[in-house]
């Protein structure tokens, strides 16, 4: 079909408050991209609204987490031929001014992630959360050799390389989805880069953040750390399409 | 003694209830077999305690009894740690098989819209 096109993956679950204006926006800033909306089990009427906007629709028949609607999408994007997919999330934190920086970055690399690190971002984090992203960003910068500030940023794209393999594999455990599929594409030898993108605090939905929350993310960022560390060179084998 | 005639009867229950569970195909062999084995296994111990004894002896643990909860701790654990596998796996499938339908719908709206009929 749409041979080297861009697909616009946006992975959601219950958005039916901002799914459209995301949608309006995304095409108000790519007109010639293909908008995909993943809805992940949502029990509200967000794939109708999705629908209505005009986006391409695909339904899981369950909650699968941002790990599997990603895999969907990027399933999809193998079997109809697209050249590259960004993901964005479908909250409105994500701005889609940053898209082209995203899309163009993959010339000379196979994943590109958008960092909310940089001297000009509003962005801060405290706290424990901080240190688990500080740990992981260090890690993952060391597999890399070469910088990964925001390991866990869902604001991401993927190119002709990364889309073949996140076909296959991408994890769908808790930070599996961010950390955890980065981790793969680095053992697998693909080209990660980073580029700096606006986000904005989540206006909705957004996690209390207590001592006990915040002590648990980090010990499952340590966990997530050591398991990709442990686990072996993933080569993936046999075709799905 | 009582011990023995205890553990006896709760082999012989273990056992008809696993084999009438695989008879009526609710349970598969592989899993069925593990059991059928351990409580062939306590029926022949709670009916002969001196290969018990002489087991313990051999290996040099002082109470035979200690080997007995030793090894049933052990087994059961690779139990568990076994099921947690097959768990995972058949997440993963269901998770495979969870996509697979979504693109599958998604094909055949496409197909729809493509021929102009409902």
């Amino acid at each position: 079909m749409s041979a080297s096109g861009v697909l616009i993956a946006i992975p959601a679950w219950n958005e039916s408050e901002s799914i459209v204006s995301v949608i309006d926006k995304v095409r108000g800033h790519q007109p010639s991209a293909s908008i995909l909306v993943v809805n992940d089990g949502s029990t509200d009427n967000t794939a109708a609204l999705a629908e209505g906007a005009g986006a391409k629709v695909v339904s899981l028949p369950f909650n699968v987490g941002v790990g599997g609607a990603m895999r969907t999408a990027f399933l999809y994007a193998k079997r109809h031929g697209y050249g590259a997919v960004v993901q964005v999330d479908a909250d409105g934190q994500h701005d889609p001014a940053d898209l082209d920086r995203l899309i163009y970055g993959l010339d000379q690399a196979d994943i590109v992630v958008g960092t909310r690190f940089h001297e000009h971002s509003m962005y801060f984090v405290g706290g424990p959360r901080r240190w688990a992203m500080v740990l992981l960003s260090k890690a993952l910068s060391w597999m890399n050799k070469r910088p990964i500030s925001d390991p866990t940023s869902g604001f991401r794209s993927a190119g002709p390389r990364a889309i073949e393999l996140f076909a296959v594999e991408y994890p769908a455990d808790y930070l599996g989805d961010t950390v955890g599929s980065l981790a793969i594409a680095i053992r697998n030898g693909l080209v990660v880069r980073e580029e700096p993108v606006t986000m904005y605090f989540r206006q909705t939905g957004r996690p209390s953040k207590n001592a006990v929350w915040s002590a648990l993310y980090l010990g499952r960022a340590t966990l997530a750390i050591i398991a990709t560390g442990l686990k072996g060179g993933y080569i993936p084998k046999g075709d799905l399409s | 003694m009582t011990a023995q005639i205890l553990g006896a009867i709760a082999a012989v229950i273990t056992f008809v209830f696993v084999f009438s569970l695989l008879r009526r195909g609710v349970l598969r062999e592989k899993y069925a077999v593990l059991w059928l084995f351990f409580s062939a296994a306590t029926l022949f111990f709670a009916l002969v305690p001196s290969a018990l004894v002489w087991i313990s002896r051999t290996i040099g643990v002082a109470e035979p009894v200690n080997l007995l909860f030793f090894a049933t701790v052990v087994l059961l654990i690779l139990v568990a740690i076994q099921l947690s596998y097959e768990l995972s796996r058949h997440e993963a499938r269901i998770r495979r098989l969870a996509e697979e339908v979504a693109l599958a719908q998604r094909q055949i709206q496409e197909l729809r819209d493509t021929d102009g009929s409902e």
